[in-house]
């Protein structure tokens, strides 16, 4: 299979969504990205038994901080999926695109180059 | 007749006749006619009426000042005092100010929790608690001194009382709890709500085992419900109430303008029933803002006339 | 341990929004168990606050640092030689650490960054529950292990009250009659014997009634 997905996104590669922290997801943002998505298996097929709940409860936590402070929440996103499921992989990754860009870009970049 | 303090309520007792006794809430504001009313109602068919302490923490006028109305009246006062709102130095003034119109009876009440009220941001204070402040009067007026240990100048004559709730949990230990207030001072005892009375009666023969129904006068509590609506509130809404399903049912079953009647009904039979319960002493008839019911309930059920007492 | 409970990032702002360079402190103590005021936090926080005042476009610097301890002047005095560059300090320790701190470093306003709740254990992840209230004089020998001053919503002595129902307060029904629990207790200990006793009147001096407390202890202060 050899599929398709938006070139503007970087995959960072972690052994379980367990692993994603709110702090790597606020990082991110820190550091000019547009949005954040998490895929995780699926839930109740965690190997680690709750690391994608774990996963998903961070990623509304952060959510709640991005609203916050006015950067938007909805820049965030929790999938999940199943290790065979390469279409849909590629599908919510044009999903997220295509959000993203309706959603302009990170409003941390404007305040830079207007800072500098 | 061995009795401790001038209150007509406790001569009663003494003399071995079934007691009666009422109470009234006070009103929310300082018009003094809304007691009065409630007391004129029900004053010949009761021999003391208790006055309720901000209950469920609802701001209202004080029992103290309302106590001191029926007293002025010629009533018979108890006086409710709840550990809540006052500290050791507020609760033994306020048993002075009493005092001091000769009020005497006091039934001492922890009090439902603030949150419960209008108040619900507010402190406690429960600096003691009921079964202390038992204690408490009962130093004050024994020791004829103040919990600091100082005399105090004409004590208190107060007869001195507890609530007590045979259904509130855990079962097992409703009875024990009962023997620790009497050996904290408890001379006279008013119950929860009683609806079930094989529950109530199951209790009374624990008590019996124990022969507490001769240290302390239990007064049977007894309100009339209104409704089956009004039932079914008080099973599911009111803490450590115990309604069971077939009086609902039995309140259900007749039309709704004949409910009320059925209520009265109920607590009349409830009544008959109870007198005969060995250490059941008399009867503390709550009808909530329904006081007019009061002097049916005491005719229907035979406790009329009330004593004439010698001051 | 002390229990403490996060802030809301919108109150923090409102408290550092004059400010342009702030330091975010941490504990190591009870609030990173309690996972309010650790240094992992702190990050958070300071991320937070980095992104929404420049979004704002403010220049404002937010640093971080978590300190072992804010309750003891020992720790304290590692920032020392850069208390003095911020113009405020918002401090993720308890109440004691945040005035321990103010205490230290007399000129920088120190702002609290959680809600100090009680003293208590985790008994669950993301569950605290409260068990002590420090009254100065514990009673734990005669009430079953479980303390009515911290546990009864009446803090009653002599419990229950008439508002126990099936093993629960009146208040809430998730919550457990503290009186309901010493009675399985002192059951389970086969000392149901004891709750007869009557707990006597309190010496409320060694609470919070009597004033601010101390605690000397001569034979090993130096």
């Amino acid at each position: 299979m050899r599929l398709k997905y938006p070139s503007s996104i970087k995959i960072v590669r972690i052994p379980c969504t367990g692993k994603v922290d709110i702090l790597h997801i606020l990082r991110a943002f820190e550091m000019g990205a547009d949005g954040v998505y998490a895929v995780g298996c699926m839930e109740g097929d965690c190997h680690y038994d709750s690391g994608n709940f774990r996963a998903r409860k961070r990623v509304e936590q952060a959510r709640k901080i991005l609203d916050t402070i006015g950067i938007g929440g909805e820049r965030v996103q929790m999938y999940n999926l199943s290790a065979g499921e390469g279409p849909l992989f590629a599908k919510y990754a044009v999903e997220m695109h295509e959000k993203i860009l309706k959603l302009g870009p990170n409003p941390l970049k404007l305040a830079k180059k207007k800072a500098a | 007749m061995n009795v401790k303090t001038p209150s007509r309520l406790e001569k009663v007792l003494a003399a071995g006749l079934l007691a009666v006794t009422s109470e009234c809430g006070p009103p929310r504001g300082s018009d003094p006619e809304v007691i009065i009313k409630k007391a004129d109602l029900i004053k010949d068919y009761v021999d003391a009426v208790n006055i309720t302490d901000n209950q469920t923490s609802v701001t209202r006028l004080c029992s103290l000042a309302a106590c001191i109305r029926l007293k002025l009246m010629g009533l018979d006062p108890v006086l409710q005092m709840v550990t809540r709102d006052r500290n050791r130095i507020a609760l033994q003034s306020d048993i002075l100010g009493a005092a001091s119109f000769d009020i005497n009876n006091i039934l001492c009440l922890s009090g439902d929790h603030q949150s419960f009220g209008d108040c619900s941001n507010g402190q406690n204070v429960h600096d003691i608690d009921s079964m202390q402040l038992v204690q408490t009067v009962r130093h004050m007026r024994d020791q004829g001194k103040f919990l600091g240990g100082d005399d105090i100048e004409r004590p208190p004559k107060m007869f001195v009382g507890a609530a007590a709730n045979p259904f509130a949990d855990p079962f097992e230990i409703r009875v024990p709890r009962l023997a620790k207030k009497i050996a904290a001072g408890t001379e006279f005892i008013q119950t929860q709500c009683i609806y079930n009375l094989d529950k109530f009666e199951e209790w009374m023969k624990r008590v019996r085992e124990r022969g507490l129904h001769e240290k302390v006068y239990i007064l049977a509590g007894m309100t009339p419900m209104k409704s089956a609506g009004m039932a079914r509130y008080m099973k599911n809404r009111v803490p450590g109430m115990d309604v069971p399903d077939e009086l609902i049912k039995r309140l259900a079953g007749v039309p709704k303008e004949k409910q009320a009647e059925e209520g009265i009904d109920i607590c009349v039979e409830s009544i008959e029933r109870l007198k005969e319960v060995e250490g059941v002493r008399g009867f503390h008839i709550m009808a909530i803002e329904w006081e007019e019911k009061v002097p049916e309930i005491v005719k229907r059920t035979g406790l009329f006339p009330r004593p004439e007492i010698a001051d | 341990m002390i229990v403490a409970d996060k802030k809301p990032i919108e109150e923090i702002i409102e408290e550092i929004k004059d400010y342009t360079t702030i330091l975010i402190l941490g504990c190591n103590e009870c609030v990173t168990v309690c996972e309010a005021g650790g240094k992992k936090e702190v990050g958070i926080l300071a991320s937070a606050l980095r992104m929404y005042f420049l979004n704002q476009g403010k220049d404002v610097t937010i640093d971080e640092r978590t300190l072992e301890r804010q309750c003891d002047h020992e720790y304290l005095e590692e920032i020392r030689d850069v208390a003095d560059q911020y113009d405020a300090i918002v401090s993720l320790a308890c109440g004691v650490g945040v005035q321990f701190t103010a205490e230290e470093y007399h000129t920088v306003p120190v702002i609290p960054g959680v809600n100090t709740c009680f003293l208590g254990a985790t008994e669950a992840r993301g569950l605290w529950t409260e068990r002590c209230q420090a009254c100065g004089e514990c009673i734990l020998a005669r009430t079953g292990g479980i303390c009515p001053v911290s546990r009864c919503a009446k803090r009653i002595l002599n419990g229950p009250c008439g508002g126990s129902s099936n093993g629960k307060c009146e208040i809430n029904k998730e919550l457990d009659c503290a009186w309901q629990l010493i009675i399985d207790r002192l059951d389970a200990l086969g000392k149901l014997d004891d709750y007869e006793t009557i707990s006597p009147i309190k010496d409320w001096s060694t609470d919070r009634a009597g004033g601010p407390r101390k605690v000397v202890r001569e034979d090993v202060q130096l």
